[in-house]
């Protein structure tokens, strides 16, 4: 069966946007054949910095014949309704047309529309035009001539030719003949820029490839990607060294390189003073390099790997004295930054009201940042007010945190104080990844305490579910002050997470929040807090929004106000009267009680996808949901997990089946004699003196195990508790092996029923098993 | 008493002086119109009306020059070998951008002394965009063994209108890609003139003293009161001149009887009526101005960060506002 091999060859498209371009292709191509019938047996799609290709295996010559039958109006219909069948079918008279009978509805019209398969070329010259008009491209441009005119072809570059090729394996291949824009498809390709510049034909797929390899051109990706990851490691090896490998580098640099060559090069040791971190970010971010560590003690090398596109006339000498050169410069620039961040900031003195305010040490170089921070403005969020303001507010809820995870509140107020204070210098500006990481270091170097420098690189930690969970106390408090301050503050702005827009990071946030307390053990009810986040949110939020109300009144009253007469400041200020302002105030204080539910049941969401990603049941959760103190996820959370292990014995399975069974009748029979009929204890002498031996035994055993649970329960032993309900179990099985509870006394009837509330009620103390399948 | 001429001190390996006197003659010899510098303060070469404006319209176009840019911002009173508040850009437009653009390029690498089977030329995503100037582009910045030496751009936008037909634009970093060529560590250790011994004369020679000095005035003297003068001054010059240049070939009746004598008037548009601007190129002056005076404030820290907004945005109304006039002139494509 015949291949197709397309390439489009284009100026150099952005490295980022390749591997995606190319599934594109893929699949935007074979849904159009397989939309017309074509199906095919396997097709891989490829890109290089200059071509995207795609070769698809297997496909027909041409699509499958399409029967289609068009009922008609009956025999003897009036002409009008023949004429329009005859028109809709496309048949000239109506000898085309076929009459079948049927016994109940008389002989009737239908057409029979034969259509031949379309040639697949055909198919294929119709859809690859199509597909390269509406390109996915997440940025595309237009060029040249052609620009003029407003409907001009868009890709990501400028597209110079157009390869497109088709046939079966031991034949000829045909071009497939189209046009877009004025570019001819043709069956010519061009080898690596500088080493093979000049056209080569191909025919397929196979010597496609060859050609191009001959041509210095390494077609796919993964390939680059191992080609240059072996000889990373190789030169690395060579000179007793490790590679510090880093999978975003390597896919980004192979799609920089059609023929991978990796150098090795070197900078002066002197320069290994400067934070590895920072190293290693700018030799990569500005350079696209990797950088190498020794093995023994983990410590960077001063040596760098880069990855050329050419195979030097010189072996490479040039390019790796070149990227060296480079790699110097950008190294003084961030051992400048280095300097420059420990050093005094100029007009201190203007800085004096925000270190007052945030109780900073204007001696100290750090302070002086967070200082500059403040005194700058600098927005966090519109609504939300400046970094300044925010970092007030984590300093106090850090504080009031502390005692709860177990820090020194002075330590946890002044790491949160200093937390943001690395944002405004030097380095931070140049390499926003390390942010929290400077901070910790020029903490360290101004002789804060080891648990505050580590609290202020640890409080944007765990940044995603594989993060490590930060476990200093101090840490722990300004981490969670952080994420609670930021979560609480998008709530009440009602900007929160929406499908897959998640713009502020708000899941993982509150992610980060579960964490923090249960793989720590915080005992903690969030409501307490979140109302005191919220509290000095939305104080600052409520009159910022009655000032800004102040203040267009004022405009309005400049622009129009006066050219119509009107002092539309005094009736805006009217309208602001003190009950007014109560009113509004109160509105918004409905908001935000609905914002803090709706910021609960967020972090239960999370709580529950979290504890579903680690193999728990999803009802668990929401049994254990409905039962009381909903704010302390980690009693949730080992709450949930002593279910499911009690689930998982024959005690907990039976006594669930039990338990549905109980709640089963009390369902049918609650529907009778109305709900909360059978809410009262059972008569015990009722039971003693006509009841069954089995009824005993279950009156017996709820008696005792009812506040055994009960007393677990409210000592947070849930394994007490779980097992005080086991104990309940061969009482239960018993009786309704034995008693029937629709007993035709009344009153027997009814005091079973009650007995079987009492089965209910004790298992709620524990869990809503309602809410549990099974 | 001259020394005698050298041809080889001309070489663009030896001097700054040759390195951009043979990418004139290479752009010359490929129909560009060669044009000194623009006479005013500008932040990028860009800037020029010969890029900005002429990049718009239908009317082809083919200049190639000089600019001294200066970054306020960027000063270093001298002391670091790669930043500097003044330096050289050669700027190349084409229009619309040909075909071989990208090997024109190579080409122009080669003429001054990149030997392309030794060093590692990439074009690597850089996507351009100037915010002050309304305008942005696709393209690369273009790596010579790692080092940034040019920036390539396809302009799509310019002063808020889509170019049609697009222009393609070469920016060389003169000193960057001298201090390859002559394999200089310092930017103040290029050899300026292609001299030897007594006759040789440094980059420094010529810039480092001004380099000093400016950082002084940028960083620590320059006037901001002066300078929010000068910005709004040139603010309300450039809309004046933008609203005084419109002139109608209206047929009168079309005009509201008491709009006729006010000057306004053709800013606000009007229906109906051909429209052409006379004043277009000194209202882009003032433009220019008052970027650069801003730049200038910026330097001086004295905008804050909200600020900083507004005022961008403000110069670009100003470049908006000059590329609508500038359409509506000879080079411009009106006819």
């Amino acid at each position: 069966m015949p291949d197709l091999l397309l390439e489009l060859f284009s100026e150099e498209i952005p490295a980022r946007m390749q591997r995606k371009a190319a599934d594109d292709l893929r699949k935007l191509v074979t849904d159009a054949l397989v939309e017309r019938g074509l199906v095919y047996e396997g097709a891989k799609a490829f890109a290089t910095p200059r071509r995207l290709a795609l070769h698809i295996a297997g496909l027909p010559v041409r699509g499958r014949d399409i029967r289609e039958e068009r009922k008609g109006p009956r025999v003897g219909a009036p002409d009008a309704a023949v004429q329009g069948f005859l028109k809709a079918a496309g048949l000239a008279s109506l000898d085309q047309a076929t009459i079948v009978s049927d016994p109940k509805k008389g002989d009737s019209y239908i057409a029979v529309i034969e259509k031949p398969g379309q040639e697949t070329v055909a198919a294929i010259a119709e859809i690859v035009p199509a597909v390269i008009r509406a390109f996915p491209w997440p940025k595309s441009m237009r060029w040249g001539k052609a620009s003029s005119a407003g409907a001009s072809l868009r890709w990501v570059r400028p597209l110079h030719s157009i390869l497109c090729t088709f046939g079966a394996e031991t034949e000829d291949t045909e071009i497939v003949p189209f046009e877009v824009d004025g570019i001819v498809s043709g069956n010519v390709t061009h080898g690596h820029r500088f080493h093979a510049p000049g056209a080569i034909t191909v025919k397929r797929f196979d010597d496609y490839v060859t050609s191009l390899e001959k041509a210095k051109v390494v077609l796919d990706a993964d390939r680059r990607k191992e080609i240059i990851l072996a000889d990373a490691k190789t030169l690395a090896f060579a000179q007793g060294l490790e590679l510090v490998e880093d999978e975003g580098l390597l896919e980004e640099v192979a799609g920089l390189v059609e023929w991978p060559v990796v150098l090795m090069g070197s900078f002066e040791e002197r320069f290994l003073e400067i934070p590895g971190e920072a190293i290693r970010a700018t030799i990569r971010a500005n350079q696209k390099c990797f950088v190498l560590r020794d093995p023994e003690t983990g410590a960077l090398a001063n040596r760098f790997l880069l990855t050329s596109n050419l195979i030097a006339s010189d072996g490479g000498t040039a390019i790796t004295a070149g990227n060296g050169r480079v790699v110097r410069a950008r190294l003084s620039d961030a051992a400048y930054f280095w300097q420059t961040d420990r050093g005094p900031l100029p007009d201190l003195d203007t800085f004096q009201a925000s270190a007052e305010k945030l109780d900073l040490d204007l001696s100290k170089p750090l302070d002086q940042r967070m200082a500059k921070l403040d005194k700058l403005g600098v927005v966090f969020h519109a609504k939300l007010g400046t970094q300044g303001e925010r970092v007030q507010r984590i300093a106090a809820l850090a504080r009031e945190l502390a005692p709860i995870v177990g820090a020194d509140p002075e330590k946890a107020e002044r790491a949160a104080k200093l937390a943001k204070a690395d944002l405004p210098t030097e380095m931070v500006g140049e390499f926003p990844e390390l942010q929290g990481l400077m901070g910790r270091k020029y903490a360290e170097l101004q002789g804060e305490d080891p648990s505050v420098s580590a609290a202020i690189e640890e409080h944007y930690k765990p940044a995603g579910p594989s993060d490590r969970v930060p476990t200093d106390p101090v840490s722990v408090a300004v981490a969670l002050a952080d994420k609670l301050d930021t979560l609480v503050g998008f709530w009440a702005i009602d900007e929160k997470p929406t499908g897959s827009k998640d713009p502020y990071a708000l899941r993982r946030a509150a992610l980060g929040v579960i964490r923090l307390v249960v793989e720590n053990g915080v005992k903690v009810r969030l409501t307490g807090f979140l109302d005191r986040a919220f509290g000095r949110v939305s104080t600052a939020g409520r009159f910022a929004e009655l000032d800004s109300i102040a203040e267009q009144a004022t405009e309005l009253n400049e622009r129009v106000g006066r050219q119509f007469g009107l002092d539309v400041e005094a009736y805006v200020q009217a309208q602001l009267s003190p009950a007014a302002a109560r009113a509004f105030i109160e509105k918004t204080e409905m908001g935000m009680l609905a914002a803090y539910a709706d910021l609960l049941s967020f972090f239960h969401d999370r709580l529950k996808v979290m504890l579903r990603d680690q193999g728990a049941r999803h009802d668990l959760v929401d049994a254990v949901l409905s039962k009381g103190a909903s704010d302390d996820l980690l009693l949730i959370t080992r709450r949930v997990a002593a279910l499911g292990r009690f689930l998982d014995t024959e005690d907990g399975r039976n006594l669930l089946a039990g338990y549905k069974r109980a709640a089963n009748i009390l369902r049918a029979e609650e529907k009778k004699d109305g709900e909360g009929a059978f809410a009262g204890a059972p008569e015990l002498q009722l039971i003693a003196d006509a009841g069954l031996i089995e009824e005993k035994a279950l009156a017996v055993a709820l008696a005792q195990a009812t506040p055994k649970a009960e007393a677990a329960v409210a000592a947070e032993d849930y394994e007490g508790a779980m097992a005080a309900l086991a104990e309940l179990r061969p009482a239960v099985d018993a009786f309704f092996d034995q008693v029937t509870v629709n007993d035709p006394d009344p009153a027997l009837r009814a005091n079973r029923l009650k007995l079987l509330n009492q089965l209910r009620q004790a298992t709620r103390a524990v869990a809503d098993f309602d809410r549990i399948a099974g | 008493m001259f020394p005698a001429a050298q041809s080889d001190a001309l070489d663009p390996t030896r001097s700054f002086q040759g390195l951009l006197l043979t990418l004139q003659r290479f752009w010359a010899e490929r129909g560009c119109v060669i044009l000194q510098p623009y006479d005013m303060e500008v932040g990028a070469g860009t800037f020029h009306p010969a890029t900005t404006l002429r990049a718009l319209g239908p009317k082809p176009w083919k200049a190639a020059y000089v600019q001294p840019s200066r970054r306020p911002k960027d000063g270093r009173y001298g002391e670091n070998p790669n930043r500097l508040q003044h330096y050289y850009q050669f700027q190349v437009i084409l229009k619309p951008s040909p075909p071989n653009l990208q090997q024109l390029y190579l080409d122009s690498l080669r003429a001054i002394g990149v030997d392309l089977a030794l060093h590692d030329v990439r074009f690597v995503e850089d996507d351009w965009e100037s915010p002050t100037l309304g305008a942005w582009g696709l393209g690369w910045e273009c790596w010579c063994d790692g080092m940034e030496v040019s920036q390539f751009t396809y302009f799509q936008q310019v002063a808020g209108v889509e170019c049609a037909p697009v222009a393609g634009e070469l920016t060389y970093g003169l000193e960057r890609l001298a201090m390859y060529v002559q394999g200089v560590e310092n930017v103040y250790d290029l050899n300026f003139n292609g001299g030897e011994g007594e006759d040789r004369i440094s980059y420094g020679e010529v810039f480092l003293q001004a380099e000093q000095e400016f950082s002084r005035h940028n960083f620590e003297h320059a006037n901001t009161e002066m300078l929010f003068r000068h910005f709004s001054d040139a603010e309300t010059e450039c809309k004046a001149l933008l609203a005084a240049g419109w002139e109608e070939r209206a047929a009168p009746a079309e005009v509201p009887e008491h709009y006729r004598d006010d000057p306004r008037y053709g800013a606000f548009g009007s229906p109906a009526v051909e429209q052409r601007h006379a004043l277009a190129l000194p209202a882009y002056d003032q433009c220019i101005k008052a970027s650069h005076m801003f730049n200038l404030l910026d330097a001086r820290g004295v905008i804050s960060v909200t600020e900083r907004q507004s005022y961008i945005l403000r110069v670009r109304e100003l470049s908006k506002a000059c590329g609508a006039a500038w359409l509506k002139t000879a080079g411009g494509g009106a006819n």
